[in-house]
């Protein structure tokens, strides 16, 4: 556990100094070499929705252990500031590194990291949520364009996260459940960091058309509980950031797990 | 689809050399816009702007599409409401006699539409403060139900399918894609330009010719700046903070003003200063417009402070104002109409009337 709050305080501190890069396109390749073999290649890092061990079906029953039940009609939420670090402890960071994952949306599952340098990665690093900078800058496009619905528009920033669903012990009269988790800065943000290590196997870039596929878990029951169980007939509704939606943040931390690198 | 390749490295390259040229431009202190220019303005005197256009060259394009899109009600769900509907030319874009919002259908908001101008110096828009940058300031209202009670997402897909606008967005920014960041900026070009800084008051300070204040205008002046400059804070007339100035809670909407944003008890009743430029046109007055005239303004600071809830500490007892102050401080205020923001053509709807 100390030993991955050091890699995540290093990966930071690395993730800091390579965000100050600029988005600059990959350098073109000399044009009088001849066909070099490809220095850098792509790896895919792949999430599963799941409802602890079952995939997550939308409209579908679910119980909470020893708790009440519910369905999920939505589920999205941000991925950001992907780093993979090698073997020998260098690191590459996407640039631009901005996902939403929507569940209604297979596509947005999978993320892939293009231009990766060539050689063996032992752990990932990423980011639930949007850094603070980006709530405050004004207009942004592509994933996080408001388009996207996750963007509130009246207190502006970012909903890092978001499930909407029912149960039956809701306290809303409609009996939905309705989760906007965001609030980018101070005690009550939400954003949240996870580091994993692929434990004996490595994702291996070889500049190949193979590419390397990082899979994780996400439970989204993690949500309800632990450290803060939610109970469904009081806190069903959030759609501001806040001490609530603090609450579902902690609880989120250890949404992820890491499953496996298929090469 | 939408795109043409040679043209648009075309006008890239024109964006490129704009942007270069925007950036290396000083910021001129120009003492008055001169007419038909699009570029900023920051007045002798006046603080850095917080909006630069630094990632969003300015340029008559953008600014014309801004101004399509700010008198354009396919904004709104039904098509029927415009930004230019709440926010009217003549009246400094505020709201001309409407206390609280009219949206769509007739709906009735809660606050009232405050005027535009100076945008480029707000750290933060709204009564409360909730939007924090003029770039996404327009999606409050096209999403708010009571306003314009549309999606983004089919506003941008409006767009994008009427060949006028792929026209005017090629025109501003180089291709016909329409995206909400192009929507965005189009608009804070437009908003952005809105600049008041012509006002009796600023010729005066500019010592321009022979103007001068009247001795009313004056005396108002020096009871302004002796109690109420600290908030209404020159040259913008306002410190862009917010503040409880006393105003009775209405039960009935019981608008807990910044609170609403920062869930704060300490922040509970603050509003945001409104700048008073352009105050004799704007009323009615106050977040709820419940004030019709700049007396029972000046009525509420001089006996009318109640709500002791975070109230603003120098406004403990209230403003005392005898009759004459109070007719030498709305002299004064009314110092502050600037003609050349209601009649500056180039703000006007351009297919109206
Ligand atoms: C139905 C009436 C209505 C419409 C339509 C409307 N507004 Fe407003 N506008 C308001 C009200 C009311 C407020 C204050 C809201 C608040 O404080 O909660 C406001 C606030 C603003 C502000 C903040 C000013 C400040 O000093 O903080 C700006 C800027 C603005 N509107 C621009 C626009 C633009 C751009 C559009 C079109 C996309 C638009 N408005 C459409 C009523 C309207
Ligand atoms: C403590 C800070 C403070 C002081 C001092 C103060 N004001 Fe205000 N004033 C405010 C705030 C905050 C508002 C907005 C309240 C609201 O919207 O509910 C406001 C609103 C107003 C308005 C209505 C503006 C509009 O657009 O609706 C007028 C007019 C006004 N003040 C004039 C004055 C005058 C004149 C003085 C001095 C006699 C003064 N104020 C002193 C903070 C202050």
């Amino acid at each position: 556990m100390k030993k991955a709050i050091l890699f995540l305080s290093v990966l930071s501190i690395a993730g800091f100094v390579s965000c100050k890069k600029d988005n600059k396109d990959p350098e073109p390749s000399n044009p009088t070499s001849p066909a070099p073999t490809p220095t850098t290649g792509n790896l895919t890092v792949q999430f599963t929705n799941m409802v602890d061990a079952q995939p997550l079906v939308f409209n579908t029953g679910y119980k909470i252990m020893g708790g009440d039940s519910f369905k999920v009609t939505k589920l999205n939420y941000y991925i950001t500031n992907i780093r993979i670090t090698k073997t020998d402890n260098s690191v590459y960071s996407e640039t631009n590194s901005y996902h939403l994952v929507e569940h209604s949306n297979p596509s947005s599952t999978s993320i892939t990291l293009p231009n990766v340098p060539n050689g063996s990665y032992k752990s990932i690093s990423f980011t639930l949520g949007v850094d603070s900078a980006l709530n405050v800058s004004g207009a942004q496009q592509g994933d996080l364009s408001p388009t996207k619905g996750m963007f509130w528009s009246w207190n502006s920033g970012y909903i890092m996260f978001k499930l909407e669903g029912s149960s039956p012990a809701s306290g809303a009269s409609s009996k939905g459940l309705l989760y906007h988790v965001g609030g980018f800065s101070g005690a009550n943000k939400t954003q949240r960091e996870f580091a994993f290590n692929f434990g004996a196997t490595t994702a291996n870039v070889n500049g190949t058309s193979t590419t390397p596929k990082v899979k994780v878990s996400t439970n989204v029951t993690e949500l309800f509980r632990n450290p803060n169980t939610i109970n469904f007939s009081v806190l069903h509704t959030v759609h501001m950031p806040g001490a609530d939606a603090k609450k579902l943040a902690d609880n989120y931390a250890d949404m992820f797990t890491f499953d496996s690198v298929v090469n | 689809m939408f795109f043409n390749k040679g043209k648009n490295s075309f006008v890239a390259g024109c964006a490129a050399m704009l942007l270069v040229s925007a950036c290396s431009v000083d910021p001129k202190i120009v003492p008055v816009l001169p007419a038909n220019d699009i570029r900023e303005v920051i007045p002798d005197g006046w603080p850095q702007p917080v909006y630069r256009f630094e990632r969003n060259p300015l340029g008559e394009k953008g600014f014309i599409l801004g101004r399509e899109l700010f008198y354009d009600p396919l904004l709104s769900k039904d098509n029927t409401i415009s930004c230019g509907s709440c926010h009217q030319q003549f009246v400094a874009f505020a709201h001309a006699d409407h206390d609280v919002s009219h949206g769509i259908l007739g709906r009735l908001g809660t606050r009232n539409a405050p005027a535009l101008f100076n945008l480029t110096w707000h750290p933060s828009f709204m009564h409360d403060g909730g939007v924090n940058h003029i770039e996404n300031q327009p999606l409050a209202p096209v999403e708010n139900p009571l306003e314009m009670d549309e999606k983004i997402g089919n506003v941008i897909n409006k767009l994008q399918a009427s060949a006028k606008y792929r026209r005017l967005f090629n025109d501003a920014f180089g291709s016909e894609e329409v995206t909400y960041q192009r929507f965005a900026q189009a608009f804070a070009q437009f908003m952005g330009m809105l600049y008041s800084y012509n006002s009796k008051y600023d010729i005066v300070m500019r010592k321009e010719g022979t103007a001068s204040f009247s001795d009313e205008e004056q005396r108002g002046y020096n009871l302004f700046r002796a109690k109420c400059a600290t908030c209404h804070k020159e040259p913008l007339f306002s410190d862009f903070s917010y503040h409880n100035n006393g105003l009775p809670v209405k039960p009935s909407v019981n608008d807990s003003g910044r609170a609403h944003i920062t869930l704060n008890p300490a922040d509970l009743y603050k509003f945001k200063t409104p700048s008073l430029r352009n105050i004799a046109l704007t009323k009615p007055y106050m977040h709820d417009g419940r004030f019709e005239t700049l007396e029972q303004c000046l009525n509420h600071y001089n006996g009318g402070v109640t709500n002791p809830v975070n109230l603003d500490p120098q406004l403990q007892g209230g403003i005392p104002l005898s009759a004459q102050d109070k007719q030498d401080l709305i002299a004064f205020l009314k110092t502050l109409t600037d003609y050349k923001l209601l009649f500056d053509k180039k703000f006007a709807d351009p297919n109206g009337q």
